[in-house]
């Protein structure tokens, strides 16, 4: 997926708002860690009331096998049918595959989805799954811009990704420029080279920090720096940022 | 807020520290049924959001302080971006005003999708009675066997399965069917109507097959409990899926996107009725239609008053409007 594509929504105000579009590596990745879910809480009830009936219909098969469909099968294939619709009701457009993908579900107006538009999203998911592996409904996130499946132009729903992680940093960036007392350009800059410090060769993060120093101040040169070593480096950059972790 | 001058950035994201650190710990959707004055602090906070983000995309383009705030933002947005809450009033006027108004917009469809349904059952007796031998494309072999040793394959089903487990394997297996219909729509409206005609061939298929063996009427017997309600909305939910084709074919929007996300949006309430209707289908057809206690003359009066309950219900007519107050 490209990763520019957007919801470009105006908000209430007037100012625009953009909504990262969630692709199909996502979208699968979310549905694959909720079908394993939806497929142990099934087996969960399965086994656990089949061992439960076996306790207390001991000794009288026609109680067994009167009730073992609609004590054991029906609420575990219910759990299994339902888990989709009723969490993304109860937990506002997402689903703990949907959470731990990042993504949620928003209405083309970047609102939150209305129980219609969840349970018509749900129902065509009897088109999306055909003719196997959800191959139709595959083949229309691939092919459209929104990379939506049936379900969602039916709904008017788009999978967005939900960036939680950037909205918790705004709370430390005014206590970081503060403390500091330098740029916050500069300092966004130190925090995200700490952060990628240990992705990064010895080369590319000494050389990225040197430039950095000598943005900080036009007085050090790079040959000056060009003795400090890549631990001392990385202590500077953390003394820069006093509130980080 | 204060608009921060090109040299003071550092000094207006210093003059944000309360603010911000308020709003990153301010739970992100806010329940429902706040009171005014807690709705006003949320709409406030979004617009105060806007006015922070237009001025940090201003200053700190593409910066993880414009990241946050667009987050931020985006969630608020969605927070205040939400249909009004589902009470008892919203499913009554879902039940009363909303269905009998889908039913309406479908009727002709459905007068078409009904003669279909006729001519299709039509031509699956012909076809029976004419060459017995292709009953294969349309019964299992065990249904067969079973017609050809004088017993219908309803017979003795209480003996394998209680009567609850008949209802919810026929009411859930009903309503995927219909729900499926509907679905199928998304072809240009052929699924619906491809549905439609094979299930009308299947029955006319059968009833010519057990015809031929003298066991027609013990099939109409075990149908008409159930029958005209369940039939009545399988051509409902295929009306509903070819009116989603017709939504494809002549859009009524710019977009052919746009059209049918309208046209399922305007259909679904028929979906919700036709669930509905199942529900009930199921439970006659699970301890009714099976139990042979029942004489034909009671499944026929249970069949027309069940079929004449579904009528008043999608027309409106079960709901007395209250009289006006001068």
């Amino acid at each position: 997926m490209d990763g520019n594509e957007q919801l470009n929504v105006t908000g209430l105000t007037g100012i625009e708002l953009n909504f990262p579009i969630a692709g199909p590596g996502s979208r699968s990745y979310a549905f694959v860690i909720d079908w394993h879910i939806r497929l142990l809480l099934s087996l969960a009830w399965l086994s656990g009331s089949w061992m439960l009936l076996r306790v207390f219909g001991r000794g009288d098969p026609k109680f067994f096998a009167g009730s073992s469909g609609l004590i054991i099968g029906w609420p575990a294939l219910m759990i299994y049918l339902l888990y989709h619709p009723a969490l993304e009701l109860l937990m506002h457009g997402r689903t703990p595959g949907k959470r731990m993908a990042g993504v949620r579900l928003v209405t083309q107006r970047g609102g939150q989805p209305s129980a219609g538009a969840i349970l018509t999203r749900n129902v065509f998911r009897l088109v999306d799954a055909l003719p196997g592996l959800y191959l139709v409904g595959l083949i229309a996130c691939l092919s459209t811009a929104q990379r939506v499946r049936i379900g969602d132009m039916a709904a008017g729903t788009i999978l967005v990704i939900d960036n939680t992680e950037s909205a918790r940093a705004l709370a430390r960036i005014p206590s970081l420029v503060a403390k500091s007392g330098l740029d916050p350009r500069v300092i966004e800059l130190a925090s995200e080279l700490l952060e990628r410090w240990p992705s990064l060769s010895i080369e590319r993060r000494t050389a990225l920090a040197r430039a950095l120093f000598t943005r900080i101040n036009p007085a050090l040169s790079i040959d000056a720096l060009a003795t400090v070593s890549d631990a001392d480096l990385r202590q500077r950059l953390r003394d820069l940022l006093p509130a980080a972790a | 807020m204060n608009s921060p001058t090109n040299g003071s950035t550092s000094a207006w994201i210093r003059s944000r520290e309360r603010v911000w650190a308020e709003w990153s710990s301010t739970k992100r959707l806010p329940p429902r049924g706040l009171r005014v004055d807690q709705a006003q602090s949320y709409v406030e906070q979004y617009r105060a959001l806007a006015g922070d983000l237009a001025t940090a995309r201003r200053l700190l383009p593409q910066s993880t302080t414009t990241a946050a705030l667009e987050s931020l933002y985006a969630a608020s947005h969605t927070a205040i971006d939400r249909s009004s809450r589902q009470t008892l009033s919203s499913l009554r006027t879902l039940l009363l005003i909303r269905i009998p108004e889908t039913m309406r917009v479908l009727r002709p469809a459905i007068l078409w999708i009904a003669l279909l349904f006729m001519s299709s059952a039509g031509a699956g007796f012909w076809l029976i009675a004419q060459y017995p031998e292709l009953i294969g494309l349309v019964a299992s072999s065990s249904m067969i066997d079973k017609v050809e040793h004088g017993q219908l394959w309803t017979e003795g089903l209480l003996n394998v399965a209680p009567s609850s487990m008949i209802s919810l394997h026929i009411l859930s297996n009903n309503i995927v069917v219909s729900l499926f219909a509907f679905c199928a729509g998304i072809f240009f409206g052929l699924g619906a109507i491809y549905i439609t005609a094979i299930n009308g061939l299947m029955l006319g298929a059968l009833f010519a097959y057990t015809h031929q063996h003298g066991l027609d009427g013990e099939l109409l017997k075990f149908v008409l409990a159930h029958g005209p309600v369940e039939l009545s909305v399988m051509c409902i939910a295929a009306a509903a899926g070819s009116e989603l084709g017709e939504s494809l074919i002549r859009p009524d929007a710019p977009t052919r996107r746009e059209s049918f996300h309208r046209a399922a949006n305007r259909i679904g309430p028929a979906l919700i009725a036709c669930a509905l209707l199942l529900i009930i289908c199921g439970f006659i057809e699970g301890y009714i239609s099976p139990d042979p206690a029942f004489p034909l003359g009671a499944r026929a009066v249970i069949g027309l008053c069940y079929w004449i309950l579904m009528l008043l219900f999608l027309r409106g007519s079960l709901h007395t409007a209250p009289a006006a107050k001068v």
